[in-house]
């Protein structure tokens, strides 16, 4: 069976769900297709407060922002297809797809939007060393163990980096009685957003020692603590300063990956800096008529954001389908001196404004933050505070674009 | 008291294999294992190399097995449909090496194994990724890689289904002797048999001192290992070794049956064997020694380190009758080549069984297992038939492995059945992904809790500890 659609999204989560009501919004007969049993996603399980302020102006938990996006999904009658995981993204955009309730699907897309978000990085991927227990768990798998399936996995906690779901979920485990006895990170400064520290961590008497790292778990078949130690310049352990924490869970949140598997072979071409395809400012993949937003596209520290940057992508995916997406003259963004990344990585030339977003690879405070086009400063802007846990984001106006822009700091 | 006229002690791949051998006669055999599934302990943690056999030293157990074991694991994993490739394998050595190669050319004449010395240009025709300073190699072409705990399960499955039994949990903590009979005797009952067979792994010179037989020395050798995501195994053609040392065969860099690469294992002695946990050492030496013979070493790709250890006895395995105790055979200290000499192994003991045990050969036993579905390799066509006929077919739950609640269902209910989480991964590769079970475990414990009619939180990981031990506002 083909089914045919201007635009399918894959991925039924916040990305998702922005990008399809745009496109639908846009005039396209639009598709999700879900993996899950509901859209929503991750922040099905994000039964904390801190979502919607920039977005619809107020605070709401991440269950209720969904909610919001789900209505608008349905009052559509947008198509959904859930529990569908999607096997293939094939030639001439021919989305294959399996799911309980339909079997094998195949979709011919107008223009596809890939909104699969990202994954947890793992024990695996730190190579985390010492025993390999039951105990240990990426802080989104207990976040979904605790808030959805209703289970603690712990009842003393160490958690190992600080991003924000590890420092959302050292706040969880201990409002249901566990005690998180100590959370580590590698380097000198958190990876999550301040007011979670500050929210998280601080208000409960949780402590943190950055510039620390884990130098073996024990215990088996179930973890019993950990042997921790500060780390040197070279981020390497300093083992004569080894000290032991009982736990009998770990949870580790060190760091997202987007998860563009779905990619490999197409020759789509990435960064090696975000893990995502490198896109223009409709957020189209170098695979022509492939979009990509959200945190399949970088990691993004807020939803708000990620739906700004889904209603982008599903908005030009739609124009695609029709056939009326302008192209044209394209420059590259890149980054350097103490900025990660820049995206989009590539802009066509033209009229009006954009937004770039950006990281930067350490905190810095009071550095001057430029974009320059040709030798050319078409935007500067001071920050009283640059983070690397904290996505920041200009706007410049294409008019004064003639050449390849570099945003990077000045200090 | 059950009765038995032959007991298996240990459920790695020799006992399993021994078991396998044993349900072709008539005979009433029992493998005992005291772990919550097979293939727990070593067979779960190796290289899973079918070794060719040039490098054992000619005329020892190890060179006879090895060279005897090595068609039989090819034959056998088909038979079983167990994961396999016979991908080769190469020695690589520099300008430095060329000695050692031709030593172990040497010794695989007088093994009878088929070996190829090759130039530098020859073997980046088989291995392009070689390392720079890699000037030459020793290819041997029959050699390749078997996933391991899979053949073990597999031989246990084909054991049952010709009427043999397996007993989990059940640790050997007695072996009494009376009348011409053994008693075995474990947490789960005492069981007498005519013959005892010592397949206890690392266990086995424990198991020999229970029963009163030949005393040995044990030592330990632990060895860590990295694997890489499958994005990788388009790099790895072959199981590149170096030039083997006395500590072993070398730092390896191998595709897995199962389509990763593994790159290990380092060799620690250790006297505890129960020592499993990997060291920032270890793992940091193989980040030196893994360049030294390939050139694409991608350790940002690694996906979980692992830990397994080997069992010494002497220097070579030990099989054979006990002289001490009648009808007490031992097949311990079988560290490498272990896995590919597991059949040939198996073969030996089972004539020696059948000198103590008259048996006959069972009229018609299972020796082509039927094949699993695995929807990793089904066409479209058979996808959308099975998912038509049983929704679960359409429902995955591990995305990286693209496993399907049907194969898991399957495993739970195989004649072995699998009663854990890492017993299901183990069987169909549910968790073994990039994502490590972040996203499927919690839906591999829903279904295991619902196959087997179990509480959450008395669903395993395995060994015994819970994954998701307490439920949220539970109160002391």
């Amino acid at each position: 069976m083909l089914l045919n659609y201007d635009v399918v999204i894959i991925g039924g989560g916040p990305a998702g769900m922005a990008a399809a009501i745009a496109a639908h919004d846009s005039g396209a007969k639009t598709l999700i297709l879900e993996r899950d049993v509901r859209l929503g996603g991750i922040l099905n399980q994000c039964i904390h407060q801190g979502f919607g302020l920039h977005y619809f102006g107020e605070e709401m938990t991440g269950t209720e922002y969904a909610e919001r996006f789900r209505r608008e999904v349905h009052k559509r009658d947008i198509d959904v297809m859930l529990e569908a995981m999607v096997l293939s993204l094939g030639e001439a955009r021919i989305v294959t797809a399996l799911s309980p309730e339909r079997g094998l699907v195949k979709v011919k897309a107008g223009a596809v939007v890939l909104a699969m978000g990202c994954r947890e990085r793992t024990a695996g991927a730190i190579a985390l060393p010492g025993t390999r227990p039951a105990g240990i768990y990426t802080a989104g798998m207990a976040q979904k163990m605790c808030n959805i399936d209703g289970y603690l996995v712990g009842r003393e906690v160490v958690i190992l980096g600080s991003g924000d779901i590890g420092l959302i979920m050292a706040r969880r485990m201990t409002t249901e009685g566990a005690k998180v006895k100590l959370v580590l990170e590698l380097m000198p400064y958190s990876s999550g957003l301040k007011r979670n520290i500050v929210q998280c961590l601080d208000d409960y008497g949780i402590p943190i020692k950055y510039s620390h790292t884990i130098t073996r778990v024990v215990g088996n078949p179930r973890i019993t603590g950990i042997y921790y130690a500060p780390v040197g310049e070279d981020r390497r352990p300093i083992l004569s300063e080894e000290k032991f924490v009982s736990c009998d869970a770990l949870l580790l949140s060190v760091g997202l990956i987007p998860e563009n598997d779905l990619l490999g072979g197409l020759g789509v071409e990435m960064s090696s800096v975000t893990n995502g395809a490198c896109v223009d400012e409709n957020r189209m993949t170098s695979l022509k008529g492939v979009f990509s937003c959200g945190n399949v596209l970088h990691v993004h520290d807020l939803v708000d954001n990620v739906s700004r940057e889904a209603e982008i992508a599903g908005r030009a995916a739609a124009s695609y389908a029709k056939g009326d997406l302008k192209s044209g003259e394209g420059v590259c963004v890149c980054a350097k001196d103490g900025v990660r990344y820049a995206l989009p990585q590539r802009l066509t030339k033209g009229e009006g404004k954009v937004k770039i977003f950006f990281r930067v690879d350490g905190v810095y405070k009071g550095a001057k933050l430029v974009a320059e086009c040709e030798g050319r400063q078409i935007f500067a802007k001071k920050f009283a505070v640059l983070a690397p846990g904290e996505m920041g984001d200009i706007e410049i106006d294409k008019a004064g674009v003639d050449g390849d822009i570099v945003v990077r700091l000045q200090r | 008291m059950d009765r038995y006229d032959v007991i298996v002690i240990g459920g790695g791949i020799v006992g399993t294999a021994v078991l396998d051998r044993l349900a072709r006669y008539e005979l009433r055999a029992l493998l005992v294992e005291k772990c919550d599934d097979v293939a727990s302990f070593t067979t779960r943690a190796n290289s899973g190399i079918v070794h060719a056999g040039y490098d054992c030293e000619p005329g020892t157990l190890k060179a006879k097995f090895n060279v005897l074991g090595n068609p039989l694991v090819w034959k056998e994993a088909e038979e079983l449909d167990v994961p396999h490739l016979k991908c080769g394998s190469i020695v690589a050595a520099g300008e430095d090496g060329v000695s050692g190669l031709e030593e172990l050319e040497k010794k695989a004449k007088a093994n009878g194994v088929e070996v190829r010395l090759l130039s530098r240009e020859e073997t980046l025709g088989i291995e392009p990724n070689v390392a720079d300073r890699i000037s030459c190699s020793l290819y041997a072409p029959t050699a390749g890689v078997v996933s391991p705990y899979q053949m073990a399960i597999a031989y246990a499955d084909r054991a049952i289904l010709n009427g043999a039994k397996i007993l989990l949990e059940a640790p050997v903590t007695a072996i009494k002797r009376s009348e011409g009979k053994y008693t075995i005797c474990t947490p789960k009952g005492d069981f007498e048999t005519s013959v005892v067979i010592n397949c206890a792994g690392a266990h086995g010179a424990e198991i020999n001192d229970l029963a009163g037989a030949e005393h040995f020395e044990t030592t330990y050798r632990r060895g860590d290992y990295f694997v890489l995501d499958n994005t990788e195994r388009k790099n790895v053609n072959t199981v590149i070794f170096p030039l083997p040392t006395a500590a072993g065969k070398g730092i390896l860099v191998a595709p897995t049956a199962d389509g990763n690469v593994i790159y290990g294992p380092t060799a620690v002695d250790t006297d505890d064997c129960e020592d499993t946990a990997s060291t920032l050492d270890s793992l940091d030496a193989l980040k030196k020694s893994v360049p030294l013979t390939y050139k694409r070493p991608a350790f940002n790709k690694c996906i979980r380190v692992y830990s397994g250890l080997r069992t010494l006895i002497e220097h070579d395995f030990v099989i054979g009758r006990s002289k001490i105790k009648d009808n007490f055979i031992m097949t311990i200290g079988i560290c490498s080549p272990g896995l590919t000499s597991a059949p040939a192994i198996a073969d030996e003991i089972l004539s020696l069984t059948l000198e103590s045990i008259n048996a006959e050969k069972k009229k018609d036993y299972i020796i082509n297992m039927p094949r699993h579905l695995r929807l990793k390799e089904l066409s479209d066509e058979e996808i959308e038939r099975l998912a038509r006929s049983d929704s679960r077919w359409g429902r995955i739950v591990c995305r990286c492995e693209k496993v399907t609640e049907a194969e898991i269902i399957a495993a739970i209910n195989s004649p072995l059945p699998a009663t854990t989480v890492d017993a299901v991964k183990r069987r169909v590769r549910a968790g073994m992904g990039r994502c490590q079970g972040g996203f499927c475990g919690p839906r591999v414990i829903e279904i295991l809790s619902r196959e087997l009619n179990i509480p959450i939180s008395e669903v395993k990981k395995g060994l015994g500890a819970s994954i998701a031990p307490f439920r949220v506002k539970e109160v002391d």
